[in-house]
């Protein structure tokens, strides 16, 4: 890595508010009101060299990827290869060029998992392990697994401060075949332990897939130390676009892996009596991928790098600690902020019940302050029956966001308060 | 931009703050039915005893916002004692009312709260009395689904009481 100087988090700080500037949809009104953005976990914004990049790419280069013979498509061909590797450089992938897998999104992603990994390795009665605080994309398609296969799922718990309880770890991986954990809950923010939860469920002869969709925007993430076998996150919460999202796996580990969908480009060959699947990565690649959209994932995480991610996440610890003290001072027991309560302990991502009033009532009021938060279940139902709600507010913060945004949320929420007295 | 004084209205407030008809009816022999609002998990129960032709009695339990809370409340207090008749007048008066802009928004197919989407026709705002305040609710199109969901958990009920529709 390279030599920083030393801050809170041990990357240089980064500034907020000029880094704002940068996201063109930053500058636009709500309600007349200059627009506070706290919706990053669910998807970030974009910054002009992203969008720009895209639209370079469509205006001079755009062509079929793979197999073209003329220029262009030869150049397209080599961005998108050049946006994988750089994506694979970006998570510490050791073969950047082979481990990186471009998928709609994180959901499609650990679908691929199941579909393909699961189908060939899990029989009646193959356990695989989750936790209380997974997304659904990490739990449906375990369950339509097990609905098709009869395999048993088991749930790691979490306790009252939101993090996993690990005392019977070694009990519940006896017999697993899968161990399936969110790097970063999207609702919590807390931040599991998956280096050391890789290795128990290694040692228990477990695989591990990690969601990483809230930690490659928000933490420096490297795929080796963490130990995963194949981890999924999606584009459009780290500054990129929609429709392009990333499985990384262990280049022997997706050799051993069937295709998931069939078609174009996933083959080597195609005959009347059957096919021939392609070389990873492509082999899970079928049909025309997302190309201009890998271009703009490509600079996103040259974005990223560029501010840093130990920046990023020390800026984010910061703004959480003082959104923190902020709304415990302002509202005391108004205010129920669930997950870990040191900003330390926890992403950016605050769920909170404020008094009695319901999370769509919040937000409503909220957006007429130009305030965005997202009101509900955050597609983590199990943990919202674990947490003894049916939906929660959540604000979320990204490395464009500063303490006037808290400033903001804190005002608005004050009056929503006083709205529904 | 509608202003929020065009959704939350006094009246709204009011319903939310002291909801009516709360709680749960024996069942059976009451006729029990959940809704569930995908969207934002907000779970509602109604329970309602039918005699001869007319809605005796109705009770609403469940957890919402404002707007699904006061629509489920200002619901029973308009149907109450209503004969059914009435009762599945009103429901498709209310539907008309939020339907314009439902039959917009996508189908998540909870309890068949699709409308079809005709001409919206001119609706009878003073057969609704109380309810007309939820009118505001059409200028916020994520918020049309809380106000449906308990008229959308009655029509179930009815239908599963045998109610002609
Ligand atoms: C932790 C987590 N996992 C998975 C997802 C699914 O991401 P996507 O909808 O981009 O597939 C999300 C985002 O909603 C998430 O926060």
């Amino acid at each position: 890595m390279a030599e920083l100087t030393t801050h809170t988090g041990g990357g240089p700080a980064l500034d907020a508010a000029t880094l704002a500037k940068d996201f063109p949809l930053l500058s636009r009104k709500v309600n007349g009101r200059p627009i506070t953005y706290l919706d990053s976990a669910a998807s970030s914004q974009r910054p002009s060299a992203v969008l720009d990049a895209m639209r370079e790419y469509d205006e001079t280069t755009h062509a079929n990827v793979h197999r073209g013979v003329y220029g262009i498509a030869e150049e397209a061909t080599r961005r998108f290869e050049a946006a994988r590797t750089n994506v694979g450089r970006f998570i510490g992938a050791p073969a950047p060029s082979r481990e990186v897998v471009f998928t709609k999104n994180a959901t499609e992603a650990l679908n691929l998992v199941a579909h393909s990994w699961g189908r060939s390795n899990l029989e009646r009665g193959d356990v695989v392990v989750l936790t209380e605080m997974e997304h659904h994309a990490n739990i449906v398609p375990w369950h339509m697994l097990a609905a098709e296969r009869g395999i048993e799922l088991r749930w790691l718990p979490i306790d009252d401060d939101g993090q996993l309880v690990l005392d019977d770890l070694d009990a519940v991986l006896d017999g697993a075949k899968v161990l399936a954990v969110t790097c970063m809950s999207n609702v919590l923010g807390t931040l599991n332990p998956v280096a050391e939860l890789a290795a128990r469920a290694h040692a228990a002869g477990a695989l591990v897939v990690a969601d990483a969709c809230q930690a490659v925007p928000h933490l420096p993430t490297d795929v080796s130390a963490l130990g995963v076998d194949l981890l999924a996150f999606s584009a459009h919460k780290m500054l990129g676009p929609t429709g392009i999202g990333v499985l990384w796996g262990r280049e022997e580990l997706l050799q051993s892996m069937p295709p998931f969908l069939g078609g174009g480009e996933m083959i080597l060959d195609v005959r009347k009596d059957g096919f021939t699947p392609n070389d990873i990565p492509w082999r899970f690649e079928a049909g025309t991928p997302p190309i201009t959209e890998a271009v703009g994932l490509g600079v996103a995480v040259d974005y990223l790098r560029a501010v840093g991610m130990d920046a990023v996440r020390a800026h984010e610890i910061s703004l959480t600690s003082y959104a923190l003290d902020a709304l415990r001072d302002r509202f005391g027991a108004d205010i129920r902020i669930f997950g870990p309560q040191a900003a330390e302990d926890r992403g950016g991502v605050l769920s909170f019940a404020f008094r009695d009033v319901h999370p769509h009532d919040i937000s409503q009021i909220l957006d007429e302050y130009g305030v965005c938060v997202r009101a509900g279940h955050h597609c983590a139902k199990p943990l919202m029956r674990r947490l003894g709600v049916n939906a929660t507010a959540r604000a979320s913060f990204a490395l464009y966001n500063d303490e006037r945004d808290v400033d903001t949320l804190v005002e608005a929420l004050d009056a929503a308060g006083k709205f529904f007295g | 931009m509608p202003g929020l004084e065009d959704l939350y209205r006094e009246i709204i407030l009011d319903h939310y703050r002291s909801p009516r008809n709360r709680g749960e009816l024996e069942s059976p022999p009451a006729v029990r039915v959940e809704g569930f609002n995908p969207l934002c998990g907000d779970e509602i129960v109604v329970t309602i005893d039918v005699e001869d032709d007319v809605l005796a009695d109705i009770k609403i339990a469940g957890t919402g916002c404002s707007i699904s809370q006061s629509s489920a409340s200002l619901m029973s207090a308009a149907v109450k004692g209503k004969s059914l008749a009435e009762v599945r007048e009103l429901i498709g008066t209310f539907r008309q009312m939020m339907s314009i802009h439902e039959s917009t928004l996508p189908s998540d197919g909870a309890g068949g709260g699709s409308s079809e989407a005709a001409e919206p026709q001119a609706i009878d705002i003073d057969a609704l009395g109380e309810l007309a305040a939820l009118q505001g609710v059409v200028k916020f199109p994520v918020r049309i689904k809380c106000a449906t969901l308990s008229w959308n958990t009655l029509t179930q009920g009815l239908d599963e009481a045998g109610v002609p529709a």
